[in-house]
């Protein structure tokens, strides 16, 4: 417990170190903010809901998707395969930790600091320009930083298994591309899963990936309210034991086949 | 001037043949790219399950505008997208070495990559624009057709003159990189729709003074034959390629001064 919380501090500190970075992420995932809410405003301009959705809901959807962004930091995360190519995991498998809790440590470390100064930021000149919907009671805000909580476990666990793949492919950065861009389309990142036609959504909810965004986000906007606010968090928590398991079968697995050359 | 076109030609040709030694790989590569920026439009075919318009513009006509656009971003990818890891090139101190040789240093950034897996996503608009060119009616004529070339290749100069100009952040903050993309990947979001939808004070600042409007807007206004909803001039619509290369002058004199300014990190 207390080798977490040494990584954690390494983590949010290792992201710390760079305030340039943070200052161009939150700019440019501002820049985004508003692109992307005209667009989805432009609808409603035909229709006053949408799946669920009114201007508003849409609107602090965009905002929170673009605030979410670094936190569950579903993008272009490749530390593990890079580590599995160049055979430096064979340093994380002499260590006594596990390399899967190890990783999920310093990934909350990070996603903490994401989470105050990358995530806050575009939210709040979203919340300035535009009209949002807030939680609607304290206990829902609660609901839905535990919702963040998990979405980035989730995510971490995805992340861990599509690197994984490095194990078996020398050229993982296809892969890592798809498993990546499928994730931004059903998790909700790019439109809301309740804009989709059912035969998608079904397709959506069958995966992981909506427990990673949308999930937070329908707590957050109240399209998931009282008891179902404890099944959403439900279902997260259970993708996120799953796919931990996974990873580590799939890691276990890997690392059974996984030849060093000596040097 | 025709010397490093020569030199640059043979940088690029040496690329491309090293890239296409691995086959499978490639080809892996090319059909990866084309479902990853045909999973990007699925997005847009999702915002038309749910409405029949945006703005004044029709699911094909959008399909038009957002063909233009990710044709002329391929080939903007192409020539210059590698400039993503200039920020690397500063930090490793490779830039350093580019200074002492008898080149220019965009030149030798330039020539040091070419993307051919860029192919995919220059196939995906392309496939597109088919789509978008049968469902329309457009009224076709000789200068219509030599329209959509001109757009492309103009588009392209005008997505790589933006993306020179503001990758020079990094050499004043190698973090600071992904600022860039905000005008890079963010131009590539605003042209794929009718700029119309966007506010005003938005517009002005990343459709016309950062040309974004040229690459796919106006042009399609002309090809399509429609007014424009916003009651701008006409002009505008045959004004890409001025405004092209008036865009690689002012990048140009960027990369210079950014240049000049550059104090290596030291390595």
């Amino acid at each position: 417990m207390r080798m977490d919380w040494e990584l954690a501090r390494s983590g949010y500190r290792r992201y710390a170190a760079y305030p340039a970075a943070t200052v161009a992420g939150v700019f440019t995932n501002t820049v985004f903010g508003f692109l992307r809410g005209y667009v989805l405003l432009a609808l409603y301009e035909h229709r006053d809901v949408i799946g669920g959705y009114d201007a508003s809901d849409t609107l602090t959807y965009t905002w929170l998707t673009q605030g979410l962004i670094a936190i569950v930091y579903i993008w272009g995360w490749q530390d593990l395969a890079v580590r599995i190519h160049s055979g430096d995991v064979a340093t994380d498998l002499a260590r006594p930790v596990d390399p899967l809790r190890a990783g999920l440590s310093f990934d909350y470390g990070r996603a903490l600091y994401h989470a105050l100064f990358r995530g806050v930021p575009p939210f709040l000149v979203g919340a300035l320009v535009f009209d949002l919907t807030g939680p609607s009671n304290p206990l829902v805000a609660v609901a839905f930083a535990l919702s963040v909580v998990f979405a980035t476990g989730v995510s971490y666990a995805w992340r861990f298994l599509y690197n994984s793949v490095a194990f078996w492919v020398l050229h993982y950065r296809g892969p890592a591309v798809i498993a990546m861009l499928v994730a931004n389309l059903f998790s909700g990142f790019i439109i809301p899963v309740a804009f989709f036609p059912d035969w998608l959504k079904t397709i959506a909810y069958a995966t992981p990936f909506p427990a990673m965004v949308q999930m937070p986000i329908d707590v957050f906007v109240g399209k998931a309210d009282g008891i179902e606010v404890l099944y959403t968090l439900a279902v997260q928590l259970a993708w996120l034991v799953g796919l931990l398991l996974a990873s580590r079968a799939v890691f276990a697995a890997g690392t059974r086949r996984l030849v060093i050359q000596g040097g | 001037m025709a010397d490093s076109v020569r030199v640059y030609l043979w940088l690029i040709s040496a690329a491309i043949r090293a890239q296409l030694e691995y086959r499978v790989s490639f080809a892996l590569d090319v059909i990866g790219m084309f479902l990853v920026t045909f999973l990007d439009f699925v997005a847009v075919l999702v915002i038309f399950h749910n409405v029949p318009q945006l703005g004044s513009f029709t699911v094909a006509e959008v399909a038009f505008v957002y063909a233009l656009s990710a044709m002329s971003f391929a080939l903007a990818e192409f020539a210059v997208g590698h400039l993503d890891a200039l920020s690397e090139m500063v930090r490793t101190g490779s830039f350093d070495v580019m200074l002492a040789r008898p080149r220019g240093t965009l030149f030798q950034v330039l020539a040091a990559d070419f993307r051919v897996r860029r192919l995919g996503q220059l196939l995906q608009g392309a496939a597109v624009f088919v789509y978008a060119v049968g469902a329309l009616d457009v009224p076709w004529n000789a200068a219509r057709i030599a329209m959509v070339v001109v757009t492309v290749l103009f588009g392209a100069a005008i997505f790589s003159a933006v993306w020179v100009f503001v990758i020079c952040v990094v050499f004043w903050a190698i973090e600071g990189r992904e600022a860039s993309s905000a005008f890079t990947y963010g131009g590539q979001f605003l042209t794929q729709f009718p700029i119309e939808i966007y506010s005003q004070w938005l517009r002005r600042f990343l459709a016309y003074l950062v040309p974004m409007a040229f690459v796919s807007y106006f042009p399609s206004l002309y090809m399509l034959d429609k007014e424009d909803p916003l009651g701008l001039p006409s002009f505008l619509r045959f004004s890409a390629p001025i405004v092209a290369v008036g865009a690689a002058i002012v990048a140009g004199a960027m990369w210079r001064f950014a240049v000049r300014h550059y104090r290596s990190t030291g390595g």
